[in-house]
């Protein structure tokens, strides 16, 4: 019934189709590399987390790995990482957000705006590999600070900042004009009002460049392994431990690796997996909650 | 509250205030000029002299690397080459593969798939390289060297690599820069206006002559800027691979133990010293001079959209 009704339309209607061999190919590739992605994508998810949660347990969490015991922890590792984020945050942000500020409510659009946003440009497009042969040079031998957690900090401001810049930026461009008009019509100097009306409008947008930033700073490994180095020991003194050697989870998950020791380098990819979802979880969170209000 | 730093406060001090801050802004913002300058001096510095000590002819193109060797030689051509083949193989393989999922997430799944593939591949984009270094060694790596063993069962002037060569490079490159292009394609494809896609579908044609005809083209400058930015991504990628390909300096074939630009500066930063060091930052200039063509190509493009947008 359905297919001489379907017939007849087609006899007699402007909506015949033609048969297009090329649609289902065209239509069996689309479905063939989704169908490839979403397989190979979920398999990696699933395999890291069978392989690494059974070896993440309270004791690999809470202590330091001892070569005498033979037991491996990653508590060093995490509590370096933590110091690797603060320090790195603590001065990126108000360069970052500084910079944004510069871009959208001082500068005028010109040639130095051009080089600046260039030049931030540029900063995302470079390697971590060579952040972290600068970083050994310029931090490590340069400004004498050898391998430490605070070179490596450094090493990453500049890694991360144009993740701030830009994303500041567009919070920045999302606090609608008549604000800005508003508050220097009634009097206001503009860094009152930058202060009081602009920067507490964007604070959703920095938030989220922050925890960008967080995650761009945990999945670092190449640009600390010659600047902070690969040291696990428990931080003694809570200043001190800056200037001494530290390795992050990533890099202690590489060397980890490179020794075939592959269960507690497992246990490390699932530790970052699940920093990678919260980040992930966060972001969208924070996009949703505060991108609708603004539309 | 100070009251310098109300609407009420006295001129003088305000001004002052003011000059303050906007010169502090202007610092922030000359930051990232001051930071490039700064890397490239020092990449050049520092990378520069060994490239002429060595000769540059015998750098670039000297096809044996030997730092240690009693007579030792410093020709990067082959790492070149790899990083080249790899990024060049990589890009083939990944960006059809990668542009089709878009596809699918934006134009031809259910809104309740897409609702957890895109997740999926965001949470992909956010893990560690060296967590996909990690993943190839352990499950790529094994597969690779069975497919190995059988290919060359018969030739005995194969040199065995146990799976670690420049395939699994590619390949591991190729799923990690997935997530990096079909993101942006994704992104792009949903800029397309709508109109496009009804006028298309209106004139009688089909749905596939649509996404291919119509809304790919639209999104032509989107999805060449992800390309764009995978190359980038496979050309300074060191950690995922430093794991697989096997860290050889051999010429670029696929069965072959290989070493990138990359790998070649991590895998023995750590012990080299004298010229042998300073080779090294010279590999790194060269790896800086091959990004800084693909930022430039980048930043024409981007202004090239920007500019088509405006219209």
């Amino acid at each position: 019934m359905r297919n001489s009704a379907e017939k007849l339309s087609n006899d007699i209607s402007l909506m015949k189709k033609k048969h297009r061999p090329k649609d289902a190919a065209q239509k069996f590739a689309i479905y063939a590399c989704a169908i490839l992605t979403v397989v190979i994508l979920f398999y990696l998810l699933i395999y890291i987390m069978i392989r690494g949660l059974p070896n993440v347990n309270w004791e690999f969490l809470s202590t330091a790995p001892s070569a005498l015991n033979k037991t491996v922890g990653i508590l060093p590792s995490i509590l370096n990482t933590l110091y690797m984020i603060g320090i790195t945050l603590l001065i990126a942000t108000p360069i970052g957000v500084g910079a944004a500020i510069f871009l959208n409510e001082y500068a005028k659009r010109g040639k130095i705006v051009k080089i600046i946003e260039f030049t931030t440009e540029t900063l995302a497009g470079i390697p971590s590999v060579l952040y972290g042969l600068f970083g050994a040079l310029f931090f490590g031998v340069t400004l004498a600070l050898g391998y430490s957690i605070i070179a490596g900090a450094l090493t990453l401001v500049l890694m991360i900042l144009p993740i701030i810049v830009r994303t500041t930026q567009e919070a920045l461009k999302t606090v609608p004009n008549e604000y800005r008009e508003g508050a220097l019509g009634i009097g206001t100097t503009k860094w009152h009002m930058i202060r009081t009306i602009i920067l507490p409008g964007a604070l959703p947008g920095i938030i989220t460049a922050v925890i960008l930033a967080i995650g761009r700073i945990v999945g670092e490994s190449a640009a600390l392994l010659f600047t902070s180095g690969i040291g696990t020991n428990m931080p003694a003194n809570f200043f001190g431990h800056m200037m001494e050697s530290g390795a992050t989870l990533t890099v202690q998950l590489y060397t980890y690796a490179a020794k075939g020791q592959n269960e507690p380098a497992f246990g490390i990819a699932a530790v970052l997996v699940i920093i990678v979802l919260v980040i992930n979880l966060l972001t969208n969170y924070l996009s949703k909650r505060f991108g609708n209000k603004n539309k | 509250m100070n009251a310098s730093m109300t609407i009420i406060g006295g001129r003088k001090s305000k001004t002052i205030l003011e000059r303050t801050m906007k010169g502090i802004f202007i610092g922030c913002g000359l930051f990232a000029i001051i930071a490039v300058l700064i890397i490239t001096i020092y990449m050049i510095v520092s990378g520069a002299p060994a490239m002429f000590t060595i000769g540059l002819k015998d750098f670039l193109f000297g096809t044996e690397w030997a730092p240690t060797a009693a007579d030792p030689k410093f020709g990067i051509l082959p790492m070149i080459l790899t990083s080249l083949v790899g990024t060049g193989l990589t890009i083939l393989i990944g960006v059809p593969i990668a542009l089709m999922a878009a596809v699918f997430v934006s134009e031809v799944a259910h809104k309740k798939v897409a609702g957890v593939v895109k997740p999926a591949i965001e949470l992909l984009a956010g893990i560690p390289s060296v967590v996909y270094g990690l993943l190839g060694m352990i499950i790529l790596v094994p597969q690779i060297s069975k497919l190995e063993a059988l290919l060359y069962a018969n030739d005995p002037a194969h040199i065995f690599t146990g799976g670690a060569n420049l395939l699994s490079g590619i390949i591991v490159l190729t799923i990690m820069i997935l997530p990096t292009v079909v993101n942006i394609s994704i992104t792009s494809l949903k800029a397309v206006p709508q109109e496009y896609k009804e006028a298309s579908l209106a004139m009688g044609a089909t749905k596939m002559q649509t996404i291919f005809k119509v809304q790919i083209p639209a999104a032509k400058s989107g999805i060449i800027t992800g390309i764009v930015l995978g190359i980038g991504r496979a050309l300074g990628e060191a950690m995922a691979i430093i794991l697989v390909s096997g860290n050889v300096a051999n010429m670029p074939a696929l069965f072959s133990s290989v070493r990138f630009l990359t790998t070649g500066i991590v895998s023995e930063m750590s012990y080299a010293s004298g010229l042998h060091r300073e080779a090294l930052f010279s590999i790194g200039l060269v790896l800086f001079i091959f990004i800084m063509v693909i930022n430039v190509t980048l930043n024409t493009l981007l202004k090239k959209e920007a500019a088509a947008n405006e219209k």
